[in-house]
């Protein structure tokens, strides 16, 4: 899985946008160390983006993160050059696409890019399924692949049924998922989403990050995304980039972020997340679904499993007093060979923690090991499980809460 | 004392660039007389074929597929009314040329308007052109298309082309342009052609500015072809222009009630053109 997250899709370098007649004085100005505002006040010109450089990993969500006027709509656009940048260099798959000539730059798009926009950008004279079908009626695919592939799309986000509708009889939330749609359905390699939950209110925009998140790990499409929210950066991105005046401040996990703030501004950002220090595991922790008994045998074990929806069980004696963890296939094994309790297939290989313990100390708990962490309490009694997302949830919680 | 300043010849530059074009183009605009001369006969002979009853309960018919049942029975009273008034003829031969008229105006000013829109150049250049169209009074344009076209129904229409464009390119213009930017960039971001961009986007985003264009363009035509009865066409323009000569009031407003009628018909109708295309 990390191996395969290594590879890179796209490569950024050196990359800088400036907004004006004549970028190569401000690029000059900028590299004899004037800033972005005094640049401005000599040359009249915007330094949109300065010197930007980043991978985005194969499969990987990206989050690019940033106050108004930090430069992320316009490191979006340059990617696929909807802004075209002033210098440097942006290769995905080997190819450069700032030197690319018109036709090789719309062969491009149409390879690489779906871009899902903040406001929509939904053609209103379509309906929904002729908005789904855009980006390959612009490719020239047939009427009926077209339709079939629009239909499975619109599925994926929930929307079956409502194809001949026009844009103008849907909600916010609806037409960002046709929005969605028509991302899917033109599978190019990579997908841009430009602050697309913005403009949806806070119940939706929570929905549809879920919903993302799991289109992502199932699809593994590599995706970009922009927001200035960093509860929503947190929810969902696999790495975040900080960007501050057109500049690069930090890149890293959410973990990396909240823990090791690169400098001031990143601290400042995060500061409401701080939370983190008086949030214990208490508040994360939910209740734990299923757990086994050590007398369970182990078809009785898998049903549990599979009734649950899940492929590891906690397993307690009476007492709730926890004994290990039961992994599927130790289990199916087990069953294999006829055994009639599961006790000596158990592994120990799982964190504990006791409901005290903060918040902050359960992040690098979770780095290597996809197992909830159990909350046990002074004499080993199963108390619930954290889950990852939990966590960035809470701390989410509680920075929207200080902002208040 | 006083200061001699020569009079610039304005008026004769632009007769002698008249007569240049007249001279050096006449089989140009000889071809463009004979079609549209063509068409107009053509047109009006179907138009008066039809008995005025058959077509009366043909236009009430299509206006009520395409408005309501009110426009109908509306459209029905004024021409029976124009029928009763003994103007039928003189009304088929107004509708005709604003018909043509029309056709040739979008048909020149769909492209250009398109153009404009897209080039920013071309936008500075058209539009004082179109002020100059639009503002120049529409008697003038009489004047040149009688040495052009001669005395009749291929000058009114020259005229009348000439005066009731310019809407029609403003509103595809503006239309276009109105088009918001992110879609723009939604039909970029998935590798759009220009052409694709046009057709599947702009174009069709803009259509419902382009009707009122056109609808504006057909009142200006209907206007302009009744003051054109003053260099020879004919219909409900010369009722009124003999009405004038003749001293007879009652006559002129009879054919200025016809003018009225037809208007309001041709008004809604195509009103009703965009909103049914909304629906």
């Amino acid at each position: 899985m990390q191996d395969t997250k290594r590879n890179v899709k796209i490569r950024v370098r050196n990359l800088s946008k400036v907004f004006g007649k004549h970028p190569k004085k401000a690029l000059e100005m900028r590299d004899q160390g004037l800033n972005r505002s005094e640049i401005f006040d000599k040359t009249g010109q915007t330094l949109g983006l300065s010197n930007v450089n980043f991978d985005v990993y194969e499969g990987e969500l990206l989050v690019i993160m940033g106050l108004s006027g930090s430069g992320k709509s316009t490191l979006i656009r340059c990617l696929n050059r909807l802004i075209e940048p002033s210098e440097g260099e942006i290769v995905i798959d080997d190819e450069d696409i700032t030197t690319l000539g018109d036709k090789a730059l719309r062969e491009s798009r149409r390879r690489h890019f779906s871009m899902v926009f903040q406001n929509f950008a939904l053609f209103p004279h379509r309906t929904v399924r002729q908005n789904t079908e855009f980006g390959l009626e612009i490719r020239g695919i047939d009427k009926a692949k077209r339709a079939e592939i629009a239909a499975n799309a619109l599925k994926q986000v929930g929307l079956d049924g409502w194809e001949d509708a026009y844009p103008s009889q849907l909600s916010g939330g609806m037409q960002q998922r046709v929005g969605l749609a028509r991302a899917l359905a033109n599978d190019a390699t990579v997908l841009l989403m430009d602050e697309a939950f913005s403009a949806l209110d806070p119940l939706i925009r929570g929905d549809m990050q879920e919903e993302l998140q799991e289109l992502q790990s199932r699809m593994q499409k590599t995706t970009v995304f922009i927001t200035h929210d960093l509860d929503e950066a947190l929810n969902i991105a696999d790495r975040i980039i900080l960007l501050k005046d057109g500049e690069i401040v930090q890149i890293g996990t959410p973990e990396d972020i909240l823990t090791n703030p690169a400098d001031d501004y990143v601290k400042r950002f995060v500061e409401g997340v701080d939370m983190s220090r008086i949030l214990t595991a208490e508040h994360a922790m939910r209740k734990v679904r299923a757990v086994a008994r050590d007398t369970d045998g182990p078809r009785t074990t898998l049903r549990k499993m599979h009734e649950n929806n899940i492929d590891s069980i906690y397993v307690t004696r009476r007492d709730r007093t926890l004994q290990g963890l039961a992994e599927v296939d130790a289990v199916i094994k087990a069953a294999d060979e006829g055994k009639d309790t599961i006790e000596g297939t158990l592994t120990q290989d799982f964190r504990t923690v006791g409901p005290d313990e903060p918040l902050q100390n359960l992040f690098s708990m979770f780095s290597e090991k996809s197992f909830p962490i159990a909350v046990v309490d002074a004499d080993k009694r199963l108390l619930g499980v954290v889950v990852k997302g939990a966590v960035l949830d809470q701390l989410a919680q509680a920075q929207a809460g200080e902002n208040e | 004392m006083a200061i001699d300043i020569p009079r610039i010849p304005l008026g004769d530059w632009i007769e002698n660039g008249l007569n240049w074009l007249t001279t050096e183009y006449s089989n140009v605009t000889r071809g463009i007389a004979d079609v549209t001369v063509a068409s107009i006969d053509w047109l009006n002979d179907v138009l008066m074929w039809l008995p005025p009853g058959v077509l009366l309960v043909i236009i009430a018919g299509l206006c009520w597929w395409i408005a309501n049942y009110r426009l109908a029975i509306g459209a029905a009273a004024g021409l029976a009314l124009i029928w009763n008034m003994g103007l039928w003829i003189p009304m088929i031969e107004t509708l005709t040329l604003v018909v043509i008229a029309t056709l040739v105006a979008v048909v020149i000013a769909l492209p250009v308007g398109i153009a404009a829109a897209l080039s920013e150049r071309l936008y500075k250049l058209i539009m004082p052109i179109l002020d100059f169209m639009q503002t120049m009074p529409a008697f003038v344009y009489l004047i040149p298309a009688i040495p052009f076209f001669g005395i009749g129904s291929m000058s009114a229409i020259f005229a009348t082309v000439i005066f009731s464009m310019p809407p029609a390119i403003r509103f595809t213009t503006l239309g276009i342009r109105q088009v918001p930017g992110e879609l723009i960039e939604a039909a970029d971001s998935y590798g759009a052609t220009r052409t694709q961009k046009l057709f599947k986007v702009q174009l069709p985003m803009s259509l419902p500015t382009v009707m009122a264009g056109i609808n504006q363009t057909i009142m200006l035509a209907l206007s302009m072809v009744v003051i054109a009865a003053m260099i020879g066409a004919s219909g409900l323009g010369s009722e009124v222009w003999r009405a004038i000569q003749r001293l007879r009031p009652g006559d002129g407003f009879e054919a200025g009630i016809a003018v009225v009628i037809l208007a309001m018909l041709l008004d809604r109708l195509t009103q009703s053109l965009r909103k049914k295309r909304k629906e």
